[in-house]
């Protein structure tokens, strides 16, 4: 099954060998995996998606604080979250056979960013399924995708304030998990963010 | 293992003075608490051989960095402080790499500090460079490249932070030759690391607790696994409090031998692969099974679908990622053993000794005439057997000497017949079961305890890997003793091709040299023994030699380790030895 792990790191050289050098000697593929900055100064937000066994969850994430700049895991699992993946997508398209895409791109609240004479540019952000169904329609409307490049998947959980380690640490400038969390969390998703997530 | 504080003020400390970052490495490591260091110069460690003189350090020069890496461990196993090795860069820094992942596997705490080209010509294939973080990233705990003399304090106080905290093992610091040469300012105090991230799975949960204390109360046939996490956590009081509280007998590991005394009514012995069938049928037979400070090791499961059927498990470990890994466990107490048991041991109120449980009566019984492996009184036969070698050395050390032994068919009846009262006097290499490891780790071990006796344990063929050592031992002038036990094959190899490659033999006999006029050339002196009442005498003669003693033991050539699980069979499939052999297994010590 697919695991999605974020990771809080220290923001410095080798650490992106650290973590997916763990993987490699566990034998597990990467599916994607995501690195920026993070709400914190000389702080990394990675998120991880991987395939392996459905108990593997635990080690993974036991085995990724074992590494000295690991300063944060979440095991996002069945967890309540809001997932998110960007792609550009580069359509061959003439004036001609312009319209069509923009049709397809309209219904999957794309946005077309850059038109060239035998191209065009979209860009579409959702969910893994989402970004799939336009390729797919694209494809099957005889539209040649020339090249596309995705962000691979990044998280964050609902409600739930990932930050734990920082605050227990007491690092200036990180609020405290309670205060936050009543109320993000009695909060009920928005039809729009639900939409955003079924694809459509 | 513990944290405590091994902080002193080094020499030239405090805010203000500046130094090169060749004397600020001395200046940190001394006040890590650091009097020792194994290594090897060269090139681009030079600047920090050159500022040595200046530190109050004393530097063994080992004949290869692998040596190097080895006595470190074994000083730090022998010790328990974080043992120091220092090497050049290129192929110094990779001849330390089978010393470091020896020390990854067995979570020993160690420091590497290896030299580095200059910053400025990183990357660029210079002579003597080589990626050694990159290298050694799977096989350290973590590792840092230093390229400013301002950051050599603050990384070699973090690396031995890092080293000694939660589940030990080795950090390897790459200093490049311009951060040796460059000056900063020193101020020991101020480059003290940061406490060290708090691990938020590292919790033992007070439900786990009192979980584990119910299953502990109400099982029948218990058993106690004993690990080397019990001589890291310093927890061997604690274990003894325990076992002998609730009458629960103790298996162990190969690395935890010693943690509970082997005289002990309640010790079992060792567990696994070369562990005896009565050790093993306990495990399998039991209905619970508390592992502590032990990692479920395939040497010690045999295969899993059948390991401990009708056992629950309680795991305390300090490292979460081992819980669940191997085994299925019922209840994990993460944290460290010392403390997990100091919160059980109020929840277990003692079991009372008048009426030994049915359980250590069972196991008592299973034992039956194999159990007596005591052979001092037995006929001499004219051949000379690696059992009787052990087994008079034990005999004449009195149990008291620290064992350091290589890898192989030596190190599992160093095992069986050498028995361990006290914590830290068997170093061993289990893990990655590393040859070569006993003459060099050995060397480590004296200098940290040179008031105790140390006995090197090595077979013919991991003798001539590291071999070399015999000079260092020579120049130090350690009193160290060397039993070859030298069958002429590469034994455990041997054994493997009789039971599993039909006897096909390849490549397992070997020549050696005479290993006492190997002795004489290094000015050491030596002797051969061939027959058992020669045993005793070779032994006393070099405990009583001041200075290194090698006795070169020619035993019998085609003996095998007994009992033997097979690699994959279950815990209880045992092979046997197929002619009982009096000489070996039974009688008694009347």
């Amino acid at each position: 099954m697919l695991h999605t792990f974020v990771a809080l790191v220290e923001d410095k050289p080798g650490v992106l060998t650290r973590v997916a050098s763990l993987f490699r000697r566990l034998n597990i593929n990467i599916v994607s995996l995501t690195v920026g900055h993070s709400e914190r100064a000389g702080v990394s937000r990675m998120t991880i998606v991987c395939e392996a066994s459905p108990t593997a969850g635990h080690r993974i994430a036991a085995s990724l604080y074992k590494l000295e700049n690991v300063l944060q895991v979440d095991d996002i699992g069945q967890l309540s979250h809001v997932a998110r993946e960007l792609a550009l997508i580069k359509v061959a398209a003439t004036p001609q056979t312009r319209s069509q895409v923009f049709e397809l791109a309209e219904v999957f609240r794309a946005r077309i960013v850059d038109l060239a004479p035998e191209s065009l540019m979209i860009e579409i952000t959702g969910v893994e399924s989402k970004i799939e169904g336009l390729i797919q329609v694209l494809n099957e409307a005889g539209d040649r995708i020339l090249e596309i490049s995705r962000t691979g998947r990044m998280v964050m959980r609902r409600g739930q304030h990932t930050s734990k380690v920082l605050d227990a640490m007491r690092v200036p400038g990180v609020e405290t998990i309670a205060e936050f969390q009543a109320e993000e969390d009695s909060a009920a998703p928005s039809d729009l963010l639900m939409a955003e997530e079924t694809g459509l | 293992m513990s944290t405590g504080k091994h902080a002193k003020t080094p020499t030239n400390s405090g805010a203000g003075t500046r130094l090169t970052g060749a004397e600020i490495m001395w200046a940190t490591l001394e006040g890590e608490g650091v009097s020792v260091v194994f290594g090897y110069p060269g090139g681009a460690i030079l600047p920090a051989y050159d500022a040595l003189r200046k530190f109050p350090i004393r530097h063994v020069l080992v004949r290869h960095e692998q040596g190097a890496a080895h006595a470190a461990d074994g000083y730090a196993r022998a010790s328990g402080k974080v043992g120091v090795a220092i090497a050049t860069s290129g192929p110094g820094a990779t001849n330390l790499v089978t010393g470091i992942a020896t020390a990854m596997l067995d979570s020993v705490p160690m420091v590497c500090i290896t030299g580095q080209v200059s910053s400025k010509v990183l990357g660029t294939d210079a002579f003597q460079e080589v990626d050694i973080t990159g290298i050694t990233l799977p096989v350290t705990k973590h590792n840092y490249v230093v390229t400013r003399a301002e950051d050599v304090a603050k990384t070699i106080r973090e690396a031995f932070l890092v080293a000694r905290s939660g589940r030990p093992g080795p950090v390897l610091v790459d200093i490049t030759k311009d951060a040796q040469q460059g000056l900063a300012e020193f101020d020991f105090a101020a480059a003290a690391p940061k406490p060290h991230r708090p691990h938020p799975m590292l919790k033992t949960e007070s439900a786990s607790i009192l979980q584990a204390a119910d299953l502990i109360r109400s099982a029948k046939k218990p058993v106690i696994l004993a690990g080397h996490g019990i001589m890291q956590s310093s927890a061997c009081q604690q274990v003894l409090t325990f076992a002998e509280r609730m009458r629960i007998p103790v298996a162990s590991t190969l690395l935890g031998l010693g943690a509970f005394p082997a005289s002990h009514p309640l010790s079992l012995g060792m567990m696994g692969m070369h562990g005896e069938a009565w050790v093993n049928h306990a495990i399998q037979q039991a209905d619970l099974l508390i592992a502590c400070g032990m990692r479920f090791d395939d040497r010690v499961t045999g295969t899993l679908a059948t390991y401990a059927p009708n056992a629950k498990k309680i795991h305390i470990e300090v490292d979460p990622a081992e819980i669940n890994k191997n085994v299925k466990v019922d209840v994990a107490l993460i944290g460290d053993l010392k403390e997990a048991l100091e919160a059980l041991l109020p929840h277990l109120p003692p079991k009372s000794t008048k009426h030994e449980s049915a359980w250590l009566k069972e196991i008592e019984s299973s034992k039956g005439e194999v159990a007596v492996r005591d052979i001092k009184n037995l006929p001499d036969s004219g051949h000379l057997y690696a059992a009787h070698v052990i087994h008079d050395l034990w005999r004449a050390t009195e149990g008291k000497a620290i064992v350091v032994t290589d890898v192989g068919q030596h190190q599992m009846w160093e095992a069986q017949y050498y028995k361990h009262n006290e914590p830290r006097t068997l170093i061993t290499s289990g893990g990655l079961g590393t040859m070569g490891f006993a003459l060099p780790a050995a060397i480590g071990a004296k200098i940290a305890c040179p008031d105790k006796e140390v006995w090197v344990v090595a077979g013919d063929g991991g003798f001539q890997m590291t071999a070399a050592e015999l000079s260092t031992a020579a120049q130090e002038e350690l009193d160290l003793n060397i039993a070859v036990v030298n069958n002429g094959y590469l034994g455990m190899v041997r054994q493997w091709q009789e039971f599993f490659y039909e006897k096909n033999y390849q490549s397992s006999p070997l020549r050696s040299p005479d290993f006492v006029k190997l002795a004489e050339a290094h000015g050491i002196r030596g002797t051969a023994v061939r027959k058992r009442p020669e045993v005793l005498p070779a032994v006393k003669e070099a405990r009583g030699h001041k200075g290194p003693f090698v006795i070169n033991f020619l035993v019998e050539k085609e003996d095998s380790v007994y009992p033997m699980i097979p690699a994959g069979s279950a815990l209880h499939e045992m092979i046997r030895r197929p002619n009982r052999n009096p000489l070996v297994e039974t009688a008694d010590d009347k």
